[in-house]
């Protein structure tokens, strides 16, 4: 039997898409943040809605919106992205309004509503669903807790060689911003040349500088006593094992990082993603989130369903003190960005 | 057949080859290029982000440090790899070689990345090597390991050890004993055996390993950035944090086609060696 070129590319095809596989139309696809990828926080939305949520993880909102671009539109549902970083897909055109009378908007902590950058043209775009702190983390038998009220400590020769500071050059110059009494945004190019001579302290006196999993190793097993940008996001999910591990919110006050959910415009599945973003945005799903397997964080909602353990844990009472001392991390325009990135990767390379 | 059905049937039968070159790399490599020449934010082309490689001092350090690193494993590599290669071909007994083969390659069963985060876990303060030399009373405190330039090429030499040990096995096995006896008939001394009549034999082999040596570690990001601690930047690691929170993959491609020069460079360096046949 003889096919023709055109029946055997077509044949080529299916057996390509059927190897590949095809997400079905009922599921949900959603681009997101390790957090969402425990069964413990996705199975009772799938066995309610009887639906599978396909997840693909990606770190960095650069990356993210790399995915974005090489897929098909309609291929996502959902995304997890930084707050500071919705207008950029808002910008991109990615994202669809919100419904804020669907979503539990007046139980939110007010202070992370970021508004101003989870809105545009009095539209929401993003909802927040998880916070937390890039501040001092500690190891409380091995530091003196007093010492941690403060930034100095990050440049103190008295921790020399017991620092470790996480790799994200956002959250750490707002720190730094903080040490000499700048605040994170207002930072412009003229502070970058002050914030580089603190980097450089704060390198000279770190014994690495690490990534998410290597910040929270270091802390664990000792090898750092501090956490340069640590907070609840490392100490919180290993409090039980590691009760030693501690976050101080210094008297300067700490940068405040947010993570949000938006809906993509061009979804097929428009209702179960607003059902997801329900889901994750309600009393159990923040709950849930929250104590993720992969990092716990503060549920946005005060409502969340967290047992007095967890509250504890997450010191959930103190938050209103927190949030009046933290600042949002710093959100430059791209050419700020691109030279702070720069700034960072001058004070890697520093001997 | 006729020159002209042999000269179609040859380009049908590497037309697979062709054409799985042109889309999985030339097409991509064209993409990259022209990614590289249009610089994010920019509203046309521009050498921008090649300029900026060369004017920032820690760009260009990230090369630097790549090309030292780089540098010490292949020579540590070799080093280590054919004394090990020699045992293997001449020392161990026949009956015992082929589980030694298999020893050596033992490694490369474990994936890359876990075990790179068990070298970590051996040269952390708390780990084997620091509470070996404390309990033994050569060290009082234990000294930092990890998170070290010395990590990153412990973990590397680790791998690239065995790699390049198969490499030169391989090739001193197809060494006639025949030479080694012809040199001591002659009068030489197994020194000068080795030195004049071995190692000039052996040098492809070398050369292929330290070539391919050179060519993995100087790409790989897991290694670095594992055991490294971000203490200092590798190109792999500066190309990364181009796409990570910016996602600028212009610079991310520029810096890319300056490293595929670099292993270009490596190549036409080693390129007299790198031949399929034997002289």
């Amino acid at each position: 039997m003889r096919y023709s070129l055109k029946t055997q590319l077509a044949g080529g095809a299916l057996s390509l898409l059927l190897m590949t596989g095809t997400a079905l139309a009922t599921d949900l696809n959603a681009l997101i943040w390790c957090d969402h990828s425990d069964p413990a926080l996705l199975k009772p939305f799938e066995d309610a809605n009887g639906i599978k949520v396909n997840v693909k993880e990606f770190e960095g909102t650069g990356a993210g919106l790399a995915i974005v671009d090489q897929s098909k539109p309609g291929d996502w549902d959902v995304m997890v992205i930084d707050s500071i970083d919705v207008p950029k897909g808002v910008a991109k055109g990615l994202f669809a309004p919100l419904p804020e009378d669907k979503l539990p908007m007046a139980d939110l902590f007010p202070e992370v509503r970021l508004d101003a950058k989870t809105m545009a043209d009095g539209k929401r775009y993003g909802i927040t669903e998880k916070f937390g702190y890039n501040t001092i983390g500690y190891n409380k038998s091995k530091v003196d807790v007093r010492d941690m009220q403060s930034l100095a400590v990050l440049t103190d020769p008295k921790y020399k060689g017991r620092v470790a500071i996480y790799d994200y050059y956002l959250p750490v110059i707002g720190m730094a911003a903080m040490s000499i009494g700048k605040k994170t945004s207002e930072l412009t190019e003229a502070d970058l040349p002050a914030l580089k001579d603190v980097l450089l302290k704060m390198k000279a006196n770190a014994k690495a500088v690490t990534d998410v999993a290597a910040s929270q190793t270091a802390l664990a097993t000792g090898e750092a006593d501090i956490l340069v940008g640590g907070g609840e996001w490392v100490t919180a999910g290993i409090a039980k094992d590691k009760p030693d591990l501690d976050f101080s919110i210094p008297k300067e006050g700490a940068v405040l990082w947010s993570q949000s959910l938006a809906m993509f415009k061009d979804s097929k599945n428009k209702d179960m993603a607003l059902k997801f973003i329900q889901y994750i945005m309600s009393p159990d799903g923040q709950a849930r989130l929250a104590t993720s397997a992969c990092y716990w964080g503060m549920p946005s909602n005060s409502k969340a369903s967290l047992n007095d353990d967890q509250k504890k844990t997450l010191r959930f009472a103190e938050q209103p003190d927190f949030l009046k001392r933290a600042q949002g991390y710093p959100a430059p325009n791209d050419a700020l960005d691109k030279n702070m990135q720069d700034l960072w990767t001058a004070v890697l390379q520093a001997k | 057949m006729s020159n002209g059905a042999q000269t179609r049937a040859g380009w049908l039968a590497v037309s697979p080859a062709i054409l799985w070159t042109v889309l999985f790399f030339v097409l991509p490599f064209v993409a990259m290029a022209l990614k590289s020449l249009w610089p994010q934010g920019s509203a046309g082309w521009s050498i921008a982000d090649y300029q900026q490689f060369f004017t920032n001092d820690s760009y260009w350090r990230a090369l630097t440090n790549s090309l030292e690193v780089t540098s010490m494993v292949t020579i540590f590599s070799v080093l280590l790899a054919y004394p090990f290669a020699w045992i293997l071909a001449f020392i161990v007994p026949e009956r015992w070689r082929r589980l030694a083969l298999m020893l050596a390659v033992l490694p490369f069963w474990t994936s890359y990345v876990v075990r790179s985060y068990a070298w970590l876990l051996v040269l952390s303060e708390n780990g084997v090597i620091n509470s070996a030399l404390v309990n033994i009373g050569v060290l009082s405190q234990p000294i930092q390991l990890a998170n070290t330039r010395f990590a990153t090429i412990t973990g590397f030499v680790h791998f690239f050890v065995m790699l390049l040990t198969l490499t030169i096995y391989a090739n001193l096995k197809q060494l006639s004993p025949n030479y080694r006896k012809a040199a001591t008939d002659l009068g030489a001394s197994p020194l000068q055996t080795f030195i004049y009549v071995i190692l000039p034999l052996t040098l492809p082999g070398i050369m292929v390993g330290a070539f391919l040596t050179f060519v993995l570690a100087i790409g790989d990001y897991i290694t670095p950035q594992i055991l490294g601690g971000n203490n200092e930047l590798l190109m792999p690691q500066l190309i990364m944090m181009q796409i990570g929170r910016r996602g600028d993959f212009a610079s991310a491609s520029a810096l890319s086609i300056i490293l595929m020069v670099i292993v270009t460079l490596a190549y036409l360096a080693c390129a007299r060696w790198l031949k399929i046949e034997r002289a």
